[in-house]
Parts: C-alpha cells; sequence; structure tokens
C-alpha cells in the first residue's frame, strides 16, 4: 500500500475516532466524523491507501470496534504506531487493517508519501528517502489475517467442524 | 528462586488447561461467562451469526443487558432495543437484564461473577468483574462475535503489577482519587499487563469500591483489574443469594508469585484528585483546579453512579442546595441502587438539594443518553472518560472527580476542595 502521511501525536482515543453522538448512524455518518475533534480535515480529505501514523498508545478507550471500522471505512492501507489500545489493536486485526508497531514513528512528516508492506514488514518514506523494518505479527495472528480477519476464519473453522461432525 | 504464581497465572492456567505459559505467549482460553449490551453486542453480533449461519455456544453462559440505548429517546434507540429484546428471546438467554441497569452491576448485584472465573464483556469496563477475583477483560463486538459462536478467546499471556494500598482514607478521599492519581502515575498505556490490587485499604473496601478500582484499569490501558477474594466477596455472593464455598478463597496469588511490579502507596499521603480535559491521567490534587466554575455536575455511569457513590454525594448535599446556575444531573447506576437510596434516605438528600434525577442506564457518559454538554459548556463528572466530544460537544470541557469532588463543585459552582463540606474526623475508611 502506498499514500500520504496523516500523523498524529501520543494517546487518540477511540472518542475522537468513533464519537458517540453518532453511535445510532450509519458507518458512513461515523467515517464522516472520524478524528473530526482534532483533525477535522481527515475525514473529508483522507484517500484511499493513506496510512495513519500515531505516536504511542493509539486507539486508547472503549471497545467500540466502530472505531477500527471508522479507518476500514476510509480503506487506510495501514496505520503505524509505537503502541496501541489493546481493544483497539485487537479490533483492526480482527477488520483485516493492517496495524504495525513502529517506533520511528517521530521521523514522519505530515504529508510525506509512505509505502508499506505489512507481509515483508517494510516502511519507505519515499518523500525522505528512507527505508525502515517493522516486526512481524505473531504466527497466530498471521494465520488469522491470511484468512482475512475472524469471521472467514470462523467461517473455516464452524466448516471445519461440520465436515468433521 | 522464586516461581509462585498470581491469581491471574492460576486463572488463565484453568482456563486454557496448560501448566506451561510465559508472558506474551499467545494462547486460548475457554470462556466461563460473557457479558453482552445493546451497544456492542446483538446490533452487531446478530447480523455476523446469520452470515455465519451459526448459533450460540451456549445461551446460559451469556448475560445480556440494555443500558447503552436506555431508555429508547427516538426510533433509532428503540429499534437497537427492540433487535437486543428479540435476541434474548431468539437465543433463550435466560440471564437478560433489560433496563435494570448497567450490565457491570447487573453482575455483581446477581452474584453472577464468582473467584477463579475466566470471563469476558463487551465493553472496555468489563474489567470491573476482576473486584470478585474473577479474570474478566473487555473486548469489542468483532471478538464478542467469536466467543459467542465458540466459547473461546485468544489472549497474550498477561503480567502481573501488584499495587499495594495501605493506611486510612482522609476525610473525603474515596477509590475513584485512587484510580485518578494512578491514571496519573502509571500511565495510560499498559497493554499486556493486569492491575492487582492489594494491601490494608483494599481488603477494608467494600465491593463497590473495588469495582471502581477494576473499572478503571481500562483506563490505565492494562488488560484488567483484580482483587483476591476475601471474606468481603464470599459474603456479597452470599447477599446476592449465589453463595460459594470457604474454597473459592484459594484464588489468590502465592507468597512468592512472580510481579512485573509491585508498588506501595500510603493511603493517608491521598488528597482528592480530580483530572482535568480531556484525559483522565490529566490528573492532580483537587485544589489545583479550585475556582473553576462549572455549568454542569454529572452523578452517574458504571464507575460513578453506585450505591456507595450516591452515599458519598448525599453526605455532602445533606442540608445543603446546588449553586444557581449550577445543574446537577443523577443516573443511578441500577434499579437497585435506586430503590436502596429511596429506602435509606439517600435519594431525598440529593433531590431536596435540587439534583435532577435521570433515569438508570450509562446515560451522558459516553454521550448515548441525556445529559449532553453544549460548545463551550463546563461539566464535574463522577464517570471514568473525558475525552473530546465523550459528553457531548467537541468544545466542551469535562472534568473527572469523586462523588464527593462532584457534590463539591455542585454546591459550591466551582471546584473546590470537598473537604471543606465534610466533617474532619471520618476515622477508619468504611
Amino acid at each position: 500500500m502506498s499514500g500520504k502521511a496523516w500523523v498524529y501525536g501520543d494517546n487518540v482515543n477511540t472518542d475522537v475516532m468513533a464519537p458517540g453522538l453518532y453511535f445510532k448512524d450509519s458507518m458512513e455518518v461515523m467515517a464522516a466524523h472520524c478524528l473530526e475533534a482534532i483533525d477535522p480535515e481527515f475525514a473529508p480529505n483522507v484517500q484511499p491507501g493513506d496510512i495513519v501514523v500515531g505516536a504511542e498508545n493509539f486507539g486508547v478507550g472503549s471497545a467500540r470496534e466502530q472505531a477500527a471500522l471508522a479507518f476500514a471505512y476510509h480503506k487506510i492501507g495501514a496505520i503505524l504506531a509505537g503502541s496501541y489500545g489493546r481493544i483497539f489493536y485487537r479490533n483492526a486485526l480482527n477488520f483485516g487493517v493492517p496495524v504495525l508497531v513502529f517506533p520511528e514513528y517521530a521521523d514522519i512528516n505530515k504529508g510525506d508519501e509512505l509505502i508499506v508492506d505489512a507481509v515483508a514488514g517494510t516502511v519507505e518514506n519515499v518523500t525522505q528517502g528512507k527505508s525502515y523494518s517493522v516486526e512481524p505479527l505473531p504466527g497466530f495472528l498471521l494465520d488469522m489475517i491470511h484468512a482475512g480477519g475472524l469471521m472467514p476464519w470462523l467461517h473455516r473453522r464452524l466448516q471445519q467442524q461440520s465436515d468433521a461432525g | 528462586m522464586s516461581d509462585g504464581l498470581t491469581i491471574t497465572d492460576k486463572i488463565i492456567r484453568k482456563a486454557t488447561g496448560l501448566d506451561d505459559l510465559r508472558p506474551g505467549q499467545i494462547v486460548t482460553c475457554n470462556v466461563d461467562l460473557a457479558l453482552l449490551l445493546d451497544s456492542g453486542g446483538p446490533r452487531r453480533i446478530w447480523p455476523r451469526l446469520k452470515e455465519l449461519n451459526a448459533g450460540v455456544w451456549d445461551p446460559d453462559k451469556i448475560v445480556l443487558c440494555t443500558d447503552h440505548f436506555v431508555p429508547a429517546v427516538d426510533a433509532a434507540s428503540a429499534a437497537i432495543l427492540k433487535l437486543t429484546r428479540d435476541f434474548a428471546e431468539e437465543f433463550g438467554i435466560k440471564n437478560f437484564f433489560d433496563m435494570q441497569g448497567i450490565g457491570h452491576l447487573m453482575l455483581a448485584e446477581h452474584g453472577l461473577l464468582q473467584p477463579g472465573m475466566f470471563t469476558v464483556g463487551g465493553d472496555s469496563h468489563s474489567s470491573m468483574g476482576g473486584a470478585f477475583g474473577c479474570y474478566m477483560s473487555g473486548f469489542g463486538a468483532i471478538e464478542m462475535t467469536g466467543v459467542t459462536v465458540t466459547g473461546q478467546i485468544w489472549l497474550p499471556v498477561p503480567e502481573t503489577i501488584r499495587i499495594n494500598w495501605n493506611g486510612s482514607f482522609n476525610t473525603g478521599v474515596s477509590a475513584k482519587d485512587v484510580m485518578l492519581k494512578l491514571c496519573r502515575e502509571l500511565g495510560m498505556n499498559n497493554s499486556g499487563k493486569v492491575l492487582e490490587f492489594g494491601g490494608d485499604t483494599v481488603r477494608g473496601m467494600d465491593m463497590q469500591e473495588r469495582g471502581t478500582l477494576c473499572n478503571m484499569a481500562a483506563e490505565i490501558g492494562a488488560e484488567t483489574g483484580i482483587v483476591e477474594p476475601d471474606a468481603v466477596t464470599l459474603d456479597a455472593l452470599q447477599a446476592a443469594g449465589r453463595p460459594v464455598g470457604p474454597e473459592a478463597l484459594e484464588w489468590r496469588s502465592d507468597t512468592d508469585a512472580v510481579y512485573a511490579d509491585v508498588i506501595e502507596f500510603a493511603a493517608d499521603d491521598l488528597e482528592p484528585q480530580v483530572a482535568a480535559p480531556h484525559t483522565p491521567s490529566n490528573s492532580a490534587a483537587v485544589n489545583e483546579f479550585s475556582g473553576v466554575k462549572i455549568d454542569q455536575a454529572y452523578v452517574g455511569s458504571c464507575v460513578g453512579a453506585k450505591h456507595s457513590d450516591l452515599s458519598m454525594l448525599a453526605e455532602v448535599l445533606r442540608g445543603r442546595k446546588v449553586s444557581k446556575g449550577t445543574r446537577l444531573l443523577v443516573a443511578p447506576a441500577s434499579n437497585r441502587v435506586m430503590t436502596a437510596a429511596a429506602a435509606d434516605g439517600t435519594l431525598a438528600a440529593i433531590t431536596e438539594a435540587g439534583a435532577i434525577m435521570m433515569p438508570t442506564g450509562c446515560g451522558a457518559c459516553a454521550a448515548l443518553g441525556a445529559g449532553v454538554l453544549a460548545e463551550d459548556e463546563v461539566c464535574i463528572s463522577t464517570t471514568n472518560r473525558n475525552f473530546k466530544g465523550r459528553m457531548g460537544s467537541n468544545e466542551a470541557s469535562v472534568y473527572l472527580g469523586s462523588p464527593y469532588s462532584v457534590a463539591a463543585a455542585a454546591v459550591a459552582g466551582e471546584i473546590t476542595d470537598p473537604r471543606e463540606f465534610l466533617p474532619a474526623d471520618k476515622g477508619e475508611p468504611a
């Protein structure tokens, strides 16, 4: 995936990703307000493939899966951050949004052109001419992501059970 | 070499059937109980069950509650509640609590959590269940779908931080102040860690105050919080009509348990704490914020509107009035809380002071119920989060405090030290 970097700080929380005021509305409405409280420019201007870069504890807060779904809705190419809120991290993986631990987040400037290869574990900053390698995901999670996320993985598991039964 | 186990280590071993575990190892745990709420429960899970052509793994191990969208305020929230009721009917969920209170309190009031259980909930504040000496952690609806179908969930084996509080609280100090201080001290980025609360201060707390500790482990970003069971735990289960035998007390950490860290605090040194906008870790002693004018004081949510919270509120309000130009909204966390507050005079003290009673439920805490804020308004709240836009407008400011601090601000019309309104010689903690 390649796209422009949208860069944020520490502790970007799930309330600003998926505001409670729009909880009853469609994902389209919710996604239109994603990050509005900290960056009103994001939702109207983000393009498919763009990369969201957070600092530490990206996605701290509630269990609401709409926070991760909002980025999936905008077809974000990947999320890079030094660390993640635990439920957000799990939700994003379950929806097939690549979330990579990227300690060098401070190098990235807003608008940098990035190329992220989540399988090979590489990040290339085209604008700055720098390359990075990132830690691959644990095997168990890769298995689920390769299946396409939790739902296809559950499909497969239920199929195996009914075949065995 | 020390190689003892924490209570969490022991519960994970039981839930996995594995003995040889190391921190970070990914394991699959069998779930003893799963809490689903109207917010991220059937409305998000049922369509996925249909897509998978799957049913519910064990309806008797699912607890379902409506609390986020109650009572319905428009056709959309009414439809979510109807779908939730239909789900309970369709799958024969017997433990369905419809508009009876916030789900985390339903578990406690009905004695559904027991020491040693491995439990999950579709809400980040599911950590509150750890007060009963069980492992209970929050997950998103997509993962609760997996649990609903399979009865299992994957987990990186967590490490435990032991947090000891010893000594007696001063007047006007409570478990909420402990957690606001810990948000500052530990930060909010503690994935992979369980907070185990101990020490004689914690032993002296009732189950409601222990619930406050474990609830806000979510703000600290931990996997969950937990308190080892004792006589207080067993008495609470007895009172809930679900007694367990003394063998439940065997669910405790070994004296040589291995901890990632052990941190000691002195309760006697703790002052009332307030967190300033827009994050719970932005906390300091209440006096740092004295004089901040408030438009609204809010007492509500799983963490901040239990019977013990309303009692603290009433302690300050009794014989006083809410300041002109300030509104005090109170949303009891459950119907039983409301009943108990009405029976012991707490409710009268609150309403006579001029507070407005709101329906039981999650209310304005996450801007889903009544009591949300306008642009430029300032609120002090007993809830657990004050992120931008959490309680309404992105341009509103929310401070977090204990029921004592919120009550004092309501009376003064500005943030002020609650000890001004309380007798100095409160003595030992309740």
